[in-house]
């Protein structure tokens, strides 16, 4: 059986994939891991999931084309440059601001 | 698919490879590179498992019972390796009993170096420290590699192999302020090994030309490896008072490139295909330990069952 194996190299840090080990059952995966992963002191934690438990999704159609949930939905500058100019601020708007 | 539109895919994905595209397990590839994955990839593995037989000969023998932890440990990591590595292989659609039948019959290869004898302490200092350093050329240059998986697990091979350069090194430093004696231990031992170091990182095929180039799976042409090793390593050689036994290495300094004795390339095909001075030897024992602990892999699978 294989096992994915992620490791985390500090406290605070997220787990990632580390690299996979063969074996019968978790006693023997356990130790594997702990060999290959961990006589170092080179991780503080490890994960092991047999890969059959591992679902994975690889797709994200986005058929709606939900722009509201990106930020390329938004003309923040255009809509700025105009509130500017009817309030009379334009001139003295920071210059990054106006800029592109 | 028709053979059109199989040609543009493959088209397509070496375009994607070569403009430094990475490829998962799970992503379509076209067979050839798969092939050709396996190929490199075992080969690698091999190297791992067959290296430790060199150095597993001066365990009993090596000088303090600091060394022979550390070459233990080194030959752990070793080990190691080929197991990550045979992992990748598997998931690439060869099994690890068809990898290690493949290399017990000959039919696959393993690096030049491991098929040579190991004739004293030196040789294992040299092996430790250039012959290693000669391979953490390569496996950086693989931290690029196309496909994913091979190139994530090259981390933890590169880290644990500059922790041997640092035993060779070590090695090296102790017996070279040591007695006249030991120091031509050194010598002798940089002599025997020159060779095999200067065939280790291949014919200089130009990288276009390259198979395991073309599909990004190597990121660098042999010859561009083999300079970068010169670069780091002869100055380090020499300014130990050692001398290389090549009349004819030097380094350009304009150009920085250095020039050496054209190496045997039909030797070095030679050895690879088995017929190295310790080719035979090397084989029989890998054989040999395999049947003896097959009844390990058979009590595991049938108490985990």
């Amino acid at each position: 059986m294989t096992y994915e194996v992620f490791r985390q190299e500090r406290k605070g840090q997220p787990l990632q994939h580390a690299g996979t080990v063969d074996a019968p059952d978790e006693r023997f995966a356990e130790i594997y891991a702990r060999e290959q992963y961990g006589r170092r002191q080179e991780s503080v934690a490890l994960w092991l999931v047999p890969r059959e438990a591992v679902s994975e999704i690889e797709e994200f159609p986005d058929e709606f084309e939900m722009k509201y949930r990106r930020v390329d939905g938004y003309s923040i500058k255009a809509r700025l440059r105009e509130a500017r100019e009817r309030a009379g601020t334009l001139e003295a708007a920071p210059e990054a601001e106006q800029t592109e | 698919m028709n053979q059109q539109s199989g040609d543009t895919r493959t088209q397509e994905f070496l375009d994607y490879v070569q403009a430094g595209g990475q490829v998962e397990t799970s992503d379509w590839m076209p067979d050839e590179y798969r092939s050709k994955l396996v190929k490199f990839i075992e080969m690698h593995g091999n190297s791992e498992l067959m290296g430790v037989l060199p150095e597993r000969d001066w365990i009993l023998r090596a000088p303090t019972l600091q060394r022979k932890l550390a070459l233990t440990a080194k030959i752990q990591d070793e080990v190691g390796h080929a197991q990550l590595i045979y992992r990748v292989v598997e998931d690439l659609g060869k099994p690890r009993s068809a990898s290690l039948d493949d290399l017990v019959s000959g039919k696959s290869k393993f690096h030049n170096v491991f098929h040579y004898p190991t004739k004293t302490w030196g040789d294992v200092g040299v092996i430790a420290w250039l012959v290693d350093a000669a391979a953490i050329v390569s496996q950086k240059a693989l931290l690029k590699c196309s496909y994913a998986p091979y190139a994530r697990i090259m981390k933890k091979i590169c880290w644990e192999e500059s922790f041997h350069i640092l035993h060779g090194r070590d090695v090296i430093l102790a017996l070279v302020t040591g007695t006249q004696e030991q120091f031509e231990l050194v010598q002798e031992a940089v002599n025997r090994w020159w060779e095999p170091l200067m065939h280790f990182h291949g014919n200089p095929i130009p990288a276009e030309e390259d198979p395991m180039y073309i599909w990004r799976i190597k990121s660098q042409a042999n010859e561009d490896a083999r300079q970068e090793f010169l670069d780091g390593y002869v100055p380090q050689i020499r300014e130990l008072g050692l001398t290389i036994p090549d009349p004819a290495l030097a380094k350009d300094e304009e150009t920085g490139i250095w020039s050496y004795t054209e190496p045997d390339w039909d030797k070095l095909r030679e050895v690879v295909t088995g017929h190295g001075p310790a080719s035979e030897e090397r084989l029989q024992f890998r054989r040999l330990s395999r049947e003896d602990v097959a009844w390990v892999e058979q009590a595991v699978l049938s108490e985990a069952a």
